[in-house]
Parts: C-alpha cells; structure tokens; sequence
C-alpha cells in the first residue's frame, strides 16, 4: 500500500513513470490551485486598501503632510 | 537512458539548466537591489514587496496556465495551425494536470526546461516593477505582472521563440537571445502601464521640465545593476539547447554531428554567445559612458541595454558586429529615454523602457540587416531572416503583445481605482506607517534605557 504508484523499488526502473502521491487526482489538485490563487488576490486586495485607509486615517494630519513636503521626515 | 551516453546526455541536460535556473535568481536580487536603491527611503520597504511578490504570482500562474499557451499557440492559434500546433501532445502534457508535470523518472527535463522559462518570465514582470515605483499599488501591479509573465510573454515565445512559431515560419522571426520576445515586449508593457499611472507627484515642472528624483542610493542601483549583469550569463546559456544530435532535428540537417542550438533548434555554439555577450557588454558601456557623459547609472544600464540590442543575433554575429551593435543600441535607448520623458511626460524612474523597450526593439530591426538571408530554421518551408520580417516582429513585440494589453489592463485597474496609490499615501510615503511606528518603539527603548542609565 503507497500513496505513490511505486510499492516497492525492487523493479526495473525503466518500467516507472510517475513518481508523486494521488496520481489520478491531478485535475482536482488544479482546481485546488487556482482556488487558492484567486483566493489570496480577494484577500490581498482588501488588506491593502484596509491599509491604505488606516494610514490615511492615522497619519495623513494636515502637519504630517506640511512636514512631508517640506522635508522634516 | 538505457546507454551510458543517453544517460549522460540526458543528465548534462538536465543539469545545465538547473545551473541556469540559479544564476537567473541574480537577476531578481540585482533587480530587488536596483529598485530599492532608486526609490527613496519612504517607500523602501514596499518597493522591495512589490517586485518580490511577483516572484510566487509568476510561478503559479505559469504553473496554472503560462507554460500551456507556450505549447499551445505556436499556430497563433489559426494561423499555422490550431492550438497545439504542431505537436498536440505536448500542448496536452503541459496543462497542469497533464502527465509531464509531475515527477516522473522517463521525463528528466521537463521540470528544468519549466523552471528556465520561468526564470524569463520573472525576468520580463521584474522589468516592469522598476518603471513603476512609488506610485503604484501593489495588486494593481501584481496584475501585470501576471498579464506579461504568464499571459503575454507566453504568447509571443510561442509564436517567435519556438521551432514552429508562426512568427518564424512566416517572417523569419530571429531573436535568439530575446531582444525582443522578453526585453521589447517588457519595454512596451512598461510604457503602457506609465501612460496610464502616470508620473510621480513633482517629477514635472508646471511647464513640463523634468526634475530628477535622484536614487537614494546610486551605489546600490548600480551593484544592482551589476547583480543582473551576472544572471544574464545564466539567462544566455539557458536560450541554448545544450547537445542534440542532428537526427533529433527531424533529420532535417545531414550526419550525426552533435550540437547546441537555439531555441529555434538552429546551431551555434557556447562560445559564440559568451564572447558575443561580453563584446556587446563592453560597446554598450563604452557609449552608455560616453553618450551620458560618464554617469554611472546611464554606463551600467548602457552594459545591459548593449547586450539586448545585440542579443537577437548574438548566435551568429561576429564580436566586432556585436560590440558595434551593442552601442548603437545604448546610444538609441539614451536619446530615446530623455526625448519620451520631455515630449510626453513619462515618468520612467529607473530607464526600463529604454534600456529593455528601446534596447530591444532596435535589436531585433538590426538583426533583419545584419543576418538578412540567414535561414531562421532548420525546418524546410520556414522563411529566411529578413529585415521587413524583424520590423514586423519589432512591432508585435514591444506595441501588440507589450504596450496595448498592459495600456487595457492599466486602464481597467485605475478604473476601479486599483492602480495607483491614494496622494496622501504617496507624500508620506508608502513605509510611513511602519517607519511611525518604529520611531516610537525605539523613543520607548531610549526612554528605558535613559531611566536605567539615570
């Protein structure tokens, strides 16, 4: 019993193929994949703008921003 | 591998593109440093994610998608042939469930051949990420990156950096070591997307004039500069197929003389492309230097852009026509830059639509004179090199698959106002919160430790 397709090395390599675990399940792996893709861009798109908002809120003072553009930082 | 010779063949193959694929991640250090050092303090830290993180977006989207259209559309599809012209399988075998993208011990090269074409597509979104510092969101971004690393650059390998390219069965397309397939391309979408963003808040005057914004740090930019110089030795190498035998060329070639070829399974050697690289290097410096008077960046970035405008031919030129071709390019390039930057106000901060854009685009039209005649493939059928063809492929290259697709896609992100960052963020800086928020953690530290001292 493996997860792989090889039970046992004692063979003749030139008859292995494939060598990882869940052969058969490719297509849902991919599905898995792009899910997680997609999934972490929804997430990175809101953490950003979050971030963005709360600087604004926290430290776009109208003195912060003299200091800005007048050099003091 | 059931002879000693296959064996060794076949693991020198898989081999040397591996050593390829690690002299490639220089790049991506030379261009993380180069970045940084152009952008000032503010804005580090983020200017360092921005380009690092395309990095695993690249990698899964050409696991998911890029390296299927490569397979898929050297046809067009339509043009040629269909998808997965002129080898289906192989089309079918590179989907991400197909049976060579896993490990498998018949298949010892697919992995390594995938890796290097990822290092290009790296490569080409990393070119990119320095044109567009300081102003843009990262997701913004990152979806570029993933148009030109996964999407666009596939797009245009298949159809001009292939053996059965349509672009090379009907124009001749030559472009052995990517001046235009990732340097033109990269250029264009660089420009599409600044076109869009535009420049940075005071980098123009009321009346037009250009201020500089000067690097941080010019040391790092240029030993960033240098970081890349040395990737691109791996980039070069990993263009070859290192040893095939004629016959493997569908018979196409007489005898059983082993060889390297280029991608288009033309031969040439390891050596031509190494001195060819070092003789372009070295006339893109000496006028980089020279055209801008002795400016470290301008001399380090003319070194890069002197290779890539003689890199779609550097397989057959000669080191003095290489050296030549090396600095015409880097003159162009430099005029191109400042003459963009005055008349349509593009903010290009660290020159990459020049040195890439410019370089490349000038590279591959060069090659059409320099290698007229010049058959492009082994392949009986295929048209010769020509200078209409490159002019063809130029313009495919840098405006149809580089600048529109990223000008759309720029255009639909600062639509939905994803693509450039809000203008107060951009005064304080996009590190200004982190950097807030350490100067207060260590007011607190001095503050304990003067109690103590007291």
């Amino acid at each position: 019993m493996s997860t792989t397709p090889v039970d046992t090395w004692a063979v003749d390599l030139a008859d292995v193929t494939l060598i990882y675990p869940f052969v058969g399940a490719e297509v849902l792996m991919t599905i898995v994949g792009f899910a997680l893709w997609i999934g972490w861009h929804i997430w990175q798109v809101k953490f950003e703008s979050n971030t963005y908002k709360e600087d604004i809120e926290k430290h776009a003072t109208s003195e912060n921003l003299r200091k800005a553009t007048s050099g003091e930082f | 591998m059931d002879t000693d010779i296959a064996a060794l063949t076949v693991i020198f193959t898989e081999f040397y593109y591996w050593i390829t694929v690690a002299l490639m991640f220089l790049i991506h250090v030379g261009f993380c440093m180069y970045e940084v050092g152009a952008s000032r303090v503010k804005n580090h830290m983020h200017t360092l994610m921005k380009n690092s993180m395309l990095i695993p977006l690249v990698t899964i989207t050409w696991f998911l998608f890029g390296w299927w259209i490569y397979w898929a559309f050297a046809g067009g599809p339509g043009i040629t042939g269909g998808i997965g012209h002129p080898a289906p399988e192989f089309a079918e075998a590179y989907t991400p469930w197909g049976e060579s993208m896993g490990p498998r011990l018949d298949d010892r090269i697919s992995g390594v051949f995938w890796a290097a074409f990822l290092l290009f597509s790296w490569t080409a979104a990393s070119i990119v990420s320095g044109a567009v510092i300081e102003r843009i969101r990262k997701f913004g971004f990152w979806m570029i990156a993933i148009l030109i690393g996964s999407v666009t650059w596939s797009i245009d390998a298949a159809w001009g950096w292939s053996y059965s390219g349509w672009m090379v069965e009907l124009l001749g397309y030559h472009d052995a070591y990517a001046s235009g397939v990732i340097h033109a391309i990269a250029g264009g979408t660089a420009l599409g997307v600044l076109v869009v963003l535009g420049p940075r808040l005071g980098k123009f005057a009321a009346d037009g004039t250009p201020r500089d914004i000067r690097p941080h740090n010019p040391w790092l930019v240029c030993i960033g500069l240098f970081m890349i110089y040395t990737g691109f030795w791996g980039f070069y190498v990993a263009c070859n197929v290192p040893i095939l035998t004629t016959g493997f060329i569908d018979g196409q070639m007489t005898g059983a003389t082993q060889t390297a070829t280029t991608i288009y399974l033309t031969p040439t050697t390891l050596s031509a492309i190494t001195v060819n690289f070092l003789m372009s290097l070295a006339g893109g410096m000496l006028a980089g230097y020279m055209v801008s008077r002795g400016d470290a960046f301008w001399t380090y970035s003319g070194g890069l852009a002197g290779i890539i405008t003689a890199s779609a031919g550097n397989d057959l030129y000669h080191p003095i026509q290489a050296f030549i071709i090396g600095g015409i390019g880097t003159f162009l390039m430099y005029k191109m830059h400042f003459w963009v930057e005055r008349r349509f106000k593009v903010d290009d901060a660290v020159g990459a639509v020049a040195v890439h854009g410019y370089a490349g685009f000038w590279g591959v039209v060069i090659a059409g004179f320099v290698l007229w005649g010049h058959p492009s493939s082994p392949y009986e059928g295929f048209a010769a090199i020509t200078p209409w063809g490159q002019f063809i492929g130029a313009v495919i290259m840098f405006w149809v698959l580089g600048f529109i697709p990223a000008w759309i896609l720029a255009k639909i992100l600062n639509g939905a106002g994803l693509l450039r960052i809000p203008k107060e963020v951009e005064i304080l800086g996009l590190d200004f919160g982190s950097i807030q928020e350490a100067n207060a953690a260590s007011r607190e530290v001095m503050a304990t430790e003067q109690a103590h001292a007291s």
